[in-house]
């Protein structure tokens, strides 16, 4: 199950490559994270946080088994914008697959063709990494 | 305490900014290929000429241990640290060079306060009051040594403005404290404390004072004798110096009675098995090899600080903070965080609707060097109830110029987040 709108990382690697600079990039970062599916209140509490970023993130995920197939659903949120833009890509890359499908994707490569790294802080670059590691985790354990 | 005012007499020097701004090479570069505007100098400053060469000249002429050796390189690099030490004690108007022990910086100068001091006179049940406003570095040295000996640390209020609140001071001083730990400017809200009435109150209820002035030695004159303070701790990267080296000076009694904080060579008269005996302060708390082209480095600093002067660094600071608050206020949703009527030039600010994270990519996309983040003073964001603020922190060579393009760049955050 794609995340935003049926939209795939494809989508988003094309979308970037026919932005030239940054600051188209950027708004459309900023467009994604609009994207994002509304994030309950009350999941906003202390133990969905994930620790290592700069501002607030929480994420929530379930398992939900369809056709016999266990698959990782997950959603995510922060206070800050791009953090969201940052969100919408991982939902993209991750959400509603099985765990084996997660640990398989190498996020990293496809951070490097978005061209998005170079642009984010060295502290925001652990902060996106917290939330793979955070992901990676969530799979791992349902491996 | 009219030395911790910044000085407005018109008749000061004017300060050549351009001239200045020669002097630091690395102001001039391109980021992002625009030209850099940094404006993040209360994390740290940038380095003058003179103090690169002096790091420089250290290395390729007199590299040598310093107080050991006997020969002619030794002899140059020992002359050369201690003078770096009546430097220090002459920029804060210390009594004696004596009294000014080098450290690695504030915090450390900090921390061996609370773990000497603190280990030979707190006890359980006193108290340590630190103001709401302190930076980390002046809270958790004094939580870890109230830890250890069951003492308990206070916070000191401040008002809406950024206004610590003597009144709250004194009551708390009138049920009893130990220490007094409090900064001279904050390094979040800007506030310039009156620390020669801080001291006066605490010395009457008995207390001891701790003065953290990181943020106070690259904009104005500090005298710890004419604050009277008990100790005074700062960076030497903070006021154009290199990192690593910072100091910290005490009251002779107070550094005679501390037992040392690290052991090791340098700061012994006699080590046996039977027992060792120590140095006398400074080199009791200066263990092992001490950063000497730092110190060296920080004395070439502070001479270039000197030379230039304080009562053109403050008038033209001033300058800024009152051009800056001025043209932040002309921003739509803008807020700034800390309003002391005594204020250094430092603007800590949030935009409506616009997380303080979510503008630190455009701003440095933009070339505008700031911070973003709690700064390290997560008490003064709760008292705020805000998660983060942007801030703009200027040095003497800052211009209204690069204000504008701070305030230019602010607009650019606004129209990408409309």
């Amino acid at each position: 199950m794609p995340a935003l709108d049926g939209m795939t990382i494809d989508d988003i690697t094309t979308g970037f490559e026919f932005l030239g600079d940054w600051e188209q990039r950027f708004s459309y970062l900023l467009d994604l994270g609009k994207k994002l599916p509304p994030f309950l209140e009350t999941d906003r509490i202390e133990g969905n946080k994930v620790h290592g970023c700069q501002s607030q993130v929480w994420l929530v995920a379930h398992v939900v088994t369809h056709n016999g197939k266990m698959r990782i659903e997950f959603q995510a949120v922060s206070d800050a914008h791009i953090v969201n833009g940052l969100i919408a890509i991982l939902m993209t890359i991750y959400n509603g697959k099985t765990p084996a499908e997660m640990l398989a994707i190498d996020s990293q490569a496809i951070f490097n063709r978005l061209d998005l790294e170079q642009h984010l802080s060295p502290t925001r670059r652990n902060g996106l990494h917290a939330m793979v590691q955070r992901i990676q985790k969530l799979a791992t354990e349902h491996a | 305490m009219s030395l911790a005012q910044p000085n407005t007499d018109t008749n000061a020097p004017a300060l050549d900014v351009e001239r200045v701004r020669g002097d630091f090479p690395a102001l001039h570069q391109q980021v992002h290929g625009k030209p850099l505007v940094y404006l993040d100098n209360a994390a740290t400053s940038q380095k003058p000429q003179a103090v690169l060469d002096t790091i420089d000249d250290y290395y390729r002429r007199y590299n040598a241990n310093v107080h050991r050796g006997l020969h002619q390189l030794a002899e140059l690099a020992t002359q050369a640290y201690e003078q770096a030490r009546i430097k220090v004690a002459r920029f804060l108007n210390a009594p004696d060079a004596r009294q000014v022990v080098f450290t690695r910086g504030c915090t450390e100068a900090i921390n061996l306060v609370a773990a000497a001091w603190g280990k030979a006179n707190l006890k359980a049940g006193d108290v340590v009051l630190v103001s709401e406003m302190e930076h980390h570095s002046n809270i958790v040295p004094w939580q870890l040594v109230a830890e250890a000996t069951g003492a308990t640390v206070k916070p000191i209020p401040f008002d809406d403005r950024g206004v610590l609140l003597l009144d709250a001071y004194e009551k708390l001083l009138s049920e009893g404290a130990k220490m007094v730990a409090v900064t001279a400017v904050s390094n979040s809200l800007g506030t310039i404390n009156p620390i020669g009435r801080i001291v006066d109150l605490a010395h009457n209820a008995g207390a001891v004072v701790m003065a953290d002035a990181a943020q106070a030695v690259p904009h104005m004159a500090v005298d710890v004798t004419a604050w009277d303070a008990d100790f005074v701790a700062f960076s030497g990267h903070k006021v154009f110096g290199p990192t690593g080296i910072g100091a910290l000076y005490g009251k002779a009694e107070l550094l005679d009675a501390m037992p040392p904080y690290h052991g090791g060579g340098e700061m012994i008269e006699q080590v046996k098995f039977t027992g060792t005996t120590f140095a006398q302060p400074p080199a009791k708390f200066e263990a092992g090899t001490p950063n000497i082209a730092g110190a060296i480095a920080l004395g070439a600093a502070i001479d270039y600080v000197q030379a230039i002067g304080f009562d053109a660094i403050t008038a033209h600071e001033k300058q800024l903070l009152d051009y800056g608050t001025a043209a932040l206020q002309s921003v739509d949703g803008l807020k700034l965080i800390g309003a002391a009527p005594d204020k250094a030039a430092v603007f800590s600010f949030t935009l409506d609707g616009i997380h303080p994270y979510d503008m630190s990519p455009v701003l440095d996309h933009e070339a505008v060097a700031i911070r973003t983040g709690h700064h390290c003073t997560q008490p003064v964001m709760d008292r705020f109830g805000i998660p983060a603020t942007v801030r703009a922190s200027a040095a003497f060579y800052n211009t209204t110029d690069e204000i504008d393009k701070l305030i230019a760049a602010l607009e650019k955050v606004k129209t990408i987040f409309a």
